[in-house]
């Protein structure tokens, strides 16, 4: 078989039907910032464990929105809540307090 | 169900295609790609069907591929287009024809926004006049060359010397139509039949003898999309779009892909070769691709060109068993052959497409 330095990529078909409201609204009265998050990813490029593990807050909220709650999580778990995300937040999110809010409401089975 | 009615709301579909005297513009990339399509398709309107057909090398690439891979403001493109509107005017032309899919789209997408923006239409008739000292002119009426191989289709189905039709089985060929999103997604309006019912290559198929075949990835992109496949990181998803419709299209058993855009019988083609040297898999029969060509290229074979003059060498894809089935007469020996007779040489053979 041939390398092209490309190949085939898995679906990433994305099923809003499966968006879970009541647990995001649950998520919404734990941590009411995680509304004026804009995805800059300023806490991913900052992010001391995402240097050496895959670990991002952005990708783990646009994955709450697109109803990919396990990657939101996967992409959450190598986290060590150092705390350097929520000195860059341009909008002065808590992000240490909301990673940890999203692991306690999308843990629950 | 009212006849009448129905007529009426397919009328709405339509579009106003002059039949005569048009200004040509050629395709940067198609000439490279399927180089003797553009040919082909003067030979038939100007020799065959006499029409007039005027084109002049002064003209330049409409921009297209700057500006959707954002590396040139929509200005000057603006006023590269204005350029070669204003060559049809000083040529005394009034209807303009392009040979490609991506030009189509932005010189609809040029032609609103000056509609809507009149103010930018000025500034783009005074860099017109400083940068060029031409005069700006819009077209009457502008027309994809497809529009017109659709328009003249009964006339070449009446000089044509085969049909889509498989000789041995008397069948009617399985051909799959294929769309360059550009051209009636954007202004639906703008392309025949609108973005829902696209007849332009259906029109040609069914008048040429052939039957079309629906599956349910019809109206997926063929994958080019630009920035998916200029940069190197993204060209995954380019071939797993073109893998997603071959897919689809597979169980339908299709003889022939016909497309009316640059990009799409190029990828269509091309990924075909990656597909399966990558993992194996083929979509003909017995280890052959499924043969991509332009509408030219068709309308080439159903009126009796030689594949070669054609140009149906430079496939990736082999275009022998379509040949076969259609009873067309070529030479092997002669396939790598080039003008004069010289030999192009013959590409490395792959391991698992034949």
């Amino acid at each position: 078989m041939v390398d092209f330095g490309f190949t085939l990529v898995p679906s990433s078909r994305i099923n809003l039907d499966l968006f879970d409201k009541e647990k995001y609204e649950e998520l919404v009265s734990m941590e009411p910032d995680v509304r004026i998050c804009m995805a800059c990813g300023s806490c991913t490029a900052v992010c001391t464990a995402g240097k050496f593990v895959h670990t991002s807050l952005r990708e783990a909220m646009e994955d709450i929105f697109n109803a990919k709650t396990d990657n939101a999580l996967e992409s959450l778990r190598a986290c060590q809540l150092c705390g350097k995300c929520a000195m860059v937040c341009p909008r002065g999110i808590n992000t240490r307090h909301l990673i940890m809010s999203i692991t306690k409401v999308y843990s629950k089975k | 169900m009212i006849y009448e009615g129905k007529q009426k709301i397919w009328s709405d579909y339509q579009k106003d295609i002059p039949d005569d005297h048009y200004f040509y513009v050629r395709s940067c990339i198609r000439q490279s790609f399927f180089p003797a399509s553009e040919a082909t398709f003067l030979d038939i309107t100007r020799n065959r069907l006499g029409k007039d057909i005027f084109e002049t090398e002064h003209h330049t690439t409409c921009g297209g591929i700057a500006y959707h891979s954002d590396t040139i403001p929509q200005e000057t493109v603006m006023t590269i287009i204005a350029r070669q509107f204003a060559l049809m005017a000083k040529n005394g032309y009034e209807n303009y024809v392009c040979s490609c899919i991506t030009s189509f789209g932005l010189y609809c997408e040029t032609m609103e926004t000056w509609r809507e923006f009149p103010e930018l239409e000025a500034k783009i008739r005074e860099n017109l006049w400083k940068s060029c000292k031409l005069e700006f002119a819009k077209p009457k009426f502008l027309i994809h060359a497809s529009d017109l191989i659709y328009k003249y289709r009964n006339q070449i189905a009446a000089q044509a010397v085969r049909k889509l039709v498989n000789v041995h089985t008397g069948e009617p060929l399985r051909v799959v139509e294929h769309i360059g999103c550009h051209y009636s997604k954007m202004f639906p309006s703008k392309g025949v039949g609108g973005a829902e019912y696209p007849y332009v290559l259906v029109g040609m198929i069914e008048a040429w003898g052939g039957e079309i075949v629906d599956y349910p990835e019809r109206r997926h992109c063929c994958g080019f999309g630009f920035r998916q496949y200029f940069i190197k990181g993204n060209r995954g998803y380019s071939l797993s779009n073109t893998h997603k419709k071959f897919e689809s299209m597979e169980p339908f058993k299709p003889d022939l892909i016909i497309t009316n855009c640059p990009g799409c019988p190029y990828f269509l083609d091309r990924w075909q070769y990656v597909i399966a040297e990558s993992t194996g898999k083929t979509y003909g029969q017995d280890g052959h691709g499924i043969p991509a060509l332009t509408y030219e290229e068709v309308a080439g074979l159903v009126m009796g060109y030689d594949p070669w003059d054609l140009g149906l060498q430079t496939h990736q894809v082999s275009v022998e068993p379509l040949l076969d089935k259609m009873g067309v007469e070529y030479d092997p020996a002669k396939k790598y052959l080039g003008k004069n007779g010289k030999d192009l040489g013959a590409p490395a053979p792959c391991a698992c497409l034949k």
